[in-house]
C-alpha cells in the first residue's frame, strides 16, 4: 500500500470525490504554492469506497467558496504540529466570483474581457449556478 | 430600488404603485408636465430600436425633461473599444437617469454596477425587456381593471420570446390566473419556465397546437409572430404558419371584451381586419407603454411622492 507521510503543519482536504483531485488542484491555483502538496487519489474509504485527499504542507489560506462550489462535501481539516486542530464545513456559496466562466456567447461578459464572471445560487437542490448578467447556468464543476 | 434591470425586480407592490402612478398620469397629463424639469435621460441604444427609444424619449419630454444619447454601436465610443462601464460612468455625470439597450445579455446590469444614477434595462438581447412587461400589466390593468382572475392565451413563439417569458413571470404573481399556451412544437414555451415558474407555483395551463378551439376561454390574447428561421424545415413553417395568423374568422368565437395584444412591431400575425375590432387593443398598448415609462422614469427618480 502506497504511504505518504502526515504533515506537520497546514491543510488537509478529505473526502474529495475520486478522481476530482486534479480539478481542486486547478481551481486552487495549488500549482503557485512551493511548499510541499501530495495529492492522493483512490484511497479506499468506508464512506465513499473511494476517495481522493489533498494534503498541503503550509497553512495557506483555502478559497472556501470555490471548494464548497465543486464539492460541499469536502472535508477541511487544519493541522498544526502533526494534529488536527480544526475542521471547515463547507457550504454551497450563494455566489462566486470568477470560478467558472459564462459560455453563453450572448453574453455581455463574451465581448468586455474586464468583468468579473460572477455566478449567484439559483437552486441549492440542484446546486444551480446562473450568470448574474445572462442568467445561464454554470456549466462546469 | 435604484435600477430596474429585470422585471422581477419588482414586488407585486412596486408594480401597483407604478401602474396607480401612470393611471393617475393619463388622467391628468398637465399636472405632470414639469415634473422633470431640469433632468435629462441618456437613451444609450446600442442597437436600433424605434419604438422603445422613441417611447423613452416622448415620456421624458412629457414630464418636462431633456434628452441625449445615442441611437446605435456606431455613434458611440464603443467604436472605439470603450467599456459599457466607463461609457456609463462618463455619461453619469451628464445624465440623472439612463435607459439603456444593447444586444449583449447584462449589459445594462454592468452599467447599474458602476453608477449611481438609475439604470433602466430598455432590452438587453433576448434576456430582458421589463418596460414592455410594464407596458403589457398597464395595458391589462387599465382595459380589464385588474391584473388577477384571468385567462391569458399566449400564442406564437413561445420559446425565443422574451415579453412572454416575462409577462409569465410577472403575472404568474396574481390570483387565479391561467394561461393557454398556443404554439407549433418547435416553439413551445422552455421547460426551464414550465418547471421553474408555472409548476412551482402550481399556475394552471394548457399548451395547445391550434387557438380556435381554446378561443371561448381567452379573456386576453397576447400574440407574437411566427418567424420563418426558427423552424426546421420550410415544410414545417409552410404547414403552420398561416394557423398563427388572427383574422376575423378566428375571432368568431372569442370572449366579446377579449383584449387581443402584440408588443409590436406586427408583420402578417394579425390580419389588418382586426385593427378595427374593438378588441384589439395593440395600438393603445403602445400608447400606455409611454405612460408606464412616465410613472416609472418619476419614481426610480423619487419624484412620485
Amino acid at each position: 500500500m502506497l504511504k505518504v507521510d502526515s504533515i506537520e503543519r497546514g491543510i488537509v482536504l478529505d473526502h474529495i470525490k475520486a478522481g476530482k483531485a486534479m480539478q481542486i488542484y486547478e481551481y486552487l491555483n495549488l500549482d503557485e504554492l512551493d511548499c510541499s502538496i501530495a495529492i492522493i487519489k483512490n484511497v479506499k474509504s468506508n464512506k465513499m469506497g473511494l476517495k481522493d485527499i489533498i494534503k498541503v504542507n503550509d497553512n495557506i489560506d483555502i478559497n472556501l467558496d470555490v471548494l464548497g462550489y465543486i464539492d460541499p462535501n469536502i472535508t477541511v481539516n487544519i493541522v498544526e504540529n502533526n494534529v488536527i486542530v480544526g475542521k471547515k464545513r463547507l457550504e454551497l456559496p450563494q455566489k462566486i466570483c470568477n470560478v467558472v466562466q459564462c459560455k453563453n456567447p450572448r453574453c455581455i461578459t463574451s465581448i468586455e474581457p474586464g468583468l468579473d464572471h460572477i455566478f449567484k445560487l439559483a437552486n441549492k437542490e440542484k446546486r444551480l449556478y446562473r450568470c448574474i448578467y445572462c442568467e445561464d447556468e454554470a456549466k462546469t464543476r | 430600488m435604484k435600477d430596474l434591470i429585470d422585471p422581477i425586480d419588482l414586488s407585486v407592490e412596486d408594480v401597483d404603485t407604478i401602474l396607480k402612478l401612470a393611471g393617475k398620469i393619463m388622467a391628468d397629463r398637465p399636472a405632470y408636465a414639469h415634473v422633470c424639469d431640469g433632468k435629462k435621460l441618456a437613451t444609450l441604444f446600442y442597437e436600433p430600436s424605434t419604438r422603445t427609444r422613441l417611447s423613452f424619449e416622448a415620456a421624458m419630454l412629457e414630464l418636462g425633461g431633456s434628452i441625449l444619447g445615442f441611437h446605435s454601436a456606431d455613434s458611440s465610443s464603443a467604436t472605439k473599444g470603450e467599456s459599457i462601464a466607463d461609457t456609463a460612468r462618463i455619461v453619469e455625470k451628464y445624465a440623472d437617469i439612463i435607459a439603456m439597450r444593447h444586444p449583449k445579455e447584462g449589459a445594462p446590469l454592468v452599467a447599474a454596477m458602476h453608477v449611481d444614477i438609475p439604470v433602466i434595462n430598455a432590452g438587453d438581447g433576448g434576456h430582458n425587456h421589463p418596460t414592455q412587461t410594464l407596458t403589457d400589466l398597464l395595458t391589462i390593468h387599465e382595459t380589464m381593471h385588474r391584473l388577477d382572475n384571468v385567462t391569458v392565451g399566449l400564442c406564437g413563439d413561445l420559446k425565443f420570446g422574451r415579453t412572454v417569458h416575462s409577462l409569465i413571470k410577472a403575472m404568474s404573481r396574481y390570483e387565479n390566473v391561467r394561461f393557454v399556451l398556443i404554439s407549433p412544437d418547435e416553439l413551445r414555451i422552455p421547460d426551464y419556465i414550465k418547471e421553474e415558474v408555472l409548476l412551482a407555483n402550481n399556475i394552471p395551463f394548457e399548451e395547445v397546437e391550434q387557438m380556435e378551439d381554446v378561443m371561448p376561454s381567452l379573456d386576453i390574447l397576447y400574440m407574437t409572430r411566427v418567424q420563418r428561421e426558427r423552424f426546421f424545415n420550410e415544410a414545417d413553417y409552410i404547414r403552420l404558419k398561416d394557423s398563427y395568423i388572427l383574422d376575423h374568422t378566428k375571432l368568431l368565437n372569442a370572449k366579446e371584451d377579449l383584449k387581443i395584444m402584440h408588443p409590436l412591431p406586427r408583420v402578417n400575425e394579425i390580419a389588418k381586419e382586426v385593427d378595427n375590432d374593438p378588441r384589439a387593443v395593440y395600438f393603445k398598448q403602445a400608447e400606455y407603454g409611454k405612460f408606464v415609462r412616465m410613472a416609472l422614469i418619476m419614481w426610480l427618480l423619487g419624484l412620485d411622492k
